[in-house]
């Protein structure tokens, strides 16, 4: 049950292992990794900005609000900040419940979330200069579904 | 009052400045836009166009017509993206 901030990686594996251990009763483990696009040799480096206070309340809020929708064993979420570069883990969430489907569900709650209300703002340098990434109009509608 | 702004993302870099503290007696959100737009040609640029920008009340996402009486800290920034 956590919510972390931190500018340096994570070690995937070693995220997976204490969820399961702090999960005995989970019939199923359910992660998502995000990771710094290149597409196509037009990213060389990535700056992931937030929002210090707001982002650490926002990222509790969102873990806490999975928890109560559903049954879950264990819930992590681990976001970077800083200078990223392609290939790089920006964050990770895992969710782990006795079955699947509250598993899944949580994790894409989790990520629809993270998505439009965690306060990152990600800036792309490359060939062509720097531009801060726009957010997209099908994220913000991805969180439709979770209302009501 | 004395109330804390910060900017984000590119409201941070056409406004110039990450915070700043200003007084102020802007009854609401939209009044303190005003206010800032009528200041200087850098805040006129970074709102002008408020579709993209939004905005948190001590550190809590707000509306423009949310009032600011009693607020700490306002920030402005563009539509997030984590994840």
């Amino acid at each position: 049950m956590a919510a972390r901030l931190q500018r340096e990686d994570f070690d995937l594996g070693a995220e997976l292992a204490a969820l399961r251990a702090a999960a005995p009763g989970a019939g199923g483990l359910v992660s998502f990794t995000g990771l710094v696009r290149d597409r196509d040799g037009q990213v060389a480096a990535m700056e992931l900005e937030h929002y210090p206070g707001m982002t650490e309340k926002a990222l509790a809020a969102i873990e806490a609000e999975a928890r109560g929708r559903w049954p879950l064993d264990a819930c992590l979420i681990v976001h970077r900040f800083g200078p990223l570069r392609p290939g790089e883990q920006i964050m990770m969430v895992a969710t782990a419940s006795a079955h699947r489907e509250a598993a899944f569900a949580a994790a894409e709650f989790l990520m629809d979330y993270l998505k439009s209300r965690a306060p990152f703002w990600k800036k792309e340098s490359g060939p062509e200069g720097s531009a801060w990434v726009d957010a997209r109009a099908s994220d913000e509608a991805a969180l439709a579904r979770w209302s009501g | 009052m004395t109330l804390t702004l910060r900017y984000f993302a590119w409201v941070r870099e056409r406004v110039g400045a990450p915070s700043e503290t200003i007084e102020t007696g802007a009854a609401t959100v939209a009044d303190l836009v005003e206010e800032l737009r009528s200041r200087e040609g850098r805040y006129a640029r970074a709102f002008a166009d408020l579709r993209s920008v939004r905005v948190a009340v001590d550190q809590e996402v707000a509306d423009f017509t949310a009032p600011i009486a009693g607020a700490r800290e306002v920030a402005f920034f563009p539509p997030m993206t984590g994840g």
